[in-house]
């Protein structure tokens, strides 16, 4: 029983071994890390590690930073966990000892990040001073910069940076209005290609699951930047252009986020940026084929692991909401009210259950999917981001 | 004398229109903190939008700052907050921005 006390110990922070009734030596109790994950605490800098089949906090590591718009990515072996805070920090955790592994200030102010497919690259992509660098995943050590100067020579924040297969990276430069991809193939060099006049002020980017599709959203035009990654001459082309019809966009509070996205076998859901929209775009044709009415601005739409439904919060102020999206029919089938200031979304590998991060109450609510009630609660200080290690055998963003 | 009174408790007793009355401090600390800060940083170290703090400010006059939170600025992410806040929020923000804003 006390091999296994750590398990009951909530919140306690440090190393989660448990030492030997019969008195030997400590060793550490044998633990696996796939259903291990992390909530971001953003205003307190720091990360609660969970456990989502046993629905509980573990342990809190302190000392991260600025964690406003974190995120996180995983090792292929789930064991090690890397954050990437709005302070250009890139901290490595150490799931199964809950402690910080590593840390380095790599930016004066860094967005996002990526790991290769081979776990061996992490790529961080900057506001300032813009572009993206790139450090081993073990040391940390930094083995590559690129500078993201466009067309017209300056230096541009990076945004929706993804991996692609054979250690490459897409990413799209958001006062440039480009989306270049980063080629490791060849070791610590990359090799660059650019597509320029991708669109104006590109906000975020991600990649279908069969790392087929590159769209990135344009908050400067009325439409997508998209890349066919399997044709066999890459362009760049604008899809679903004109999707507000000549409507007035509405101020957007917050910038929609093409991560999670609906993936379904037949078409794409995205956050429209600003209307009250999530968008359906086809995915033989890249046309748009549904505009779907919804409760506010969407930020996430993010698709239950089967591709189902998509689940999507919304911008402030009306972000005490979550409505289910019904991917056959391309309506909203559900709405509830998980608690005030819901930040994000994330299921469980197999999507019987999903956690949603309810930051003006304080607490993560986990809930059953397919009763669509609530099954227990996580209390987190001021809780943005969960990201489960399960991420680590995900392809896409 | 006493229809004044009884007009100012009339007016006490009114409930906030939405862009009239002054909003509580703690109230509008957390909206700058966090909903501002989804662009310019919780710390407003800057973000997609750009940095809000004391020295990125110096040259800026409180009362532009306040325009430029009310009315938002057209070509750029930044929206126009009318509507949810009131002039003398703006104003109140644009100042404590300027001299470095409370926690």
């Amino acid at each position: 029983m006390k091999r296994r006390a750590f398990l009951g110990a909530g919140l306690a922070a440090g190393a989660l071994f448990a030492s030997n009734a019969g008195g030997r030596a400590e060793e550490p109790a044998p633990r696996a890390t796939g259903c291990l994950g992390l909530i971001v605490e953003r205003a307190s800098g720091s990360v609660l590690l969970i456990d989502n089949v046993r629905r509980a906090a573990l342990g809190r590591i302190e000392g991260l930073g600025d964690l406003s718009h974190a995120t996180a990515v995983f090792s292929p072996c789930e064991r090690y966990a890397y954050v990437f805070g709005r302070d250009g920090g890139l901290t490595k955790l150490d799931l199964l000892e809950s402690r910080i592994e590593k840390r380095v200030l790599q930016s004066g102010n860094s967005i996002g990040g990526a790991i290769s497919d081979d776990g061996r690259l992490i790529a961080v992509a900057n506001y300032t001073p813009g572009g993206v660098n790139i450090f081993d995943a073990d040391a940390l050590a930094q083995a590559a910069s690129i500078p993201a100067l466009g067309a017209d020579g300056k230096a541009s924040k990076t945004v929706g940076i993804v991996p692609l297969p054979g250690r490459r990276f897409i990413f799209s430069l958001y006062d440039a209005g480009e989306i270049w991809i980063a080629d490791f193939g060849d070791g610590a060099t990359p090799k660059l290609t650019k597509f320029a006049n991708a669109g104006r002020l590109p906000y975020d980017g991600n990649v279908t699951s069969d790392a087929r599709h590159y769209l990135a959203g344009l908050f400067g035009e009325d439409g997508f930047a998209h890349i066919d990654l399997w044709a066999p001459e890459l362009k760049c082309e604008r899809v679903a252009q004109n999707y507000f019809g000549g409507q007035q966009r509405l101020p957007v509070y917050k910038m929609p986020h093409l991560e999670g996205w609906g993936q379904s076998a037949g078409e794409l859901l995205l956050p429209a940026c600003g209307a009250h929209e999530v968008l359906a775009i086809d995915l033989q044709t890249m046309a748009l084929k549904k505009r779907i009415p919804t409760h506010g601005q969407p930020v996430f739409c993010v698709a239950r692991p089967d591709g189902r439904e998509v689940w999507v919060n919304f911008a402030h102020p009306l972000n005490d909401i979550v409505q289910i999206i019904d991917v056959p029919t391309l309506d909203v089938v559900h709405s509830f009210a998980p608690g005030p200031g819901v930040m994000h979304l994330e299921f469980t590998p197999r999507g019987n259950e999903i956690w949603i991060s309810a930051r003006d109450a304080d607490r993560v609510v986990v809930m059953d999917v397919r009763r669509r009630e609530k099954i227990a609660e996580i209390p987190a200080q001021k809780p943005s981001g969960i990201l489960f290690a399960s991420r680590a055998h995900r392809l896409g963003g | 004398m006493a229809k004044g009174a009884a007009l100012l408790t009339m007016i006490a007793l009114l409930p906030p229109a939405c862009a009239a009355a002054q909003q509580p401090r703690d109230k509008l600390v957390s909206l700058v903190r966090q909903d501002c800060g989804s662009c310019h940083g919780l710390t407003l170290k800057g973000g997609l939008g750009p940095a809000l703090l004391p020295p990125n400010l110096a040259g800026k006059s409180v009362e532009g700052l306040a325009a430029i939170i009310l009315d938002g600025v057209p070509g750029t992410p930044m929206p126009p907050w009318r509507g949810e806040l009131s002039p003398e929020d703006a104003r109140w923000i644009a100042q404590e921005l300027k001299e470095g804003f409370p926690q």
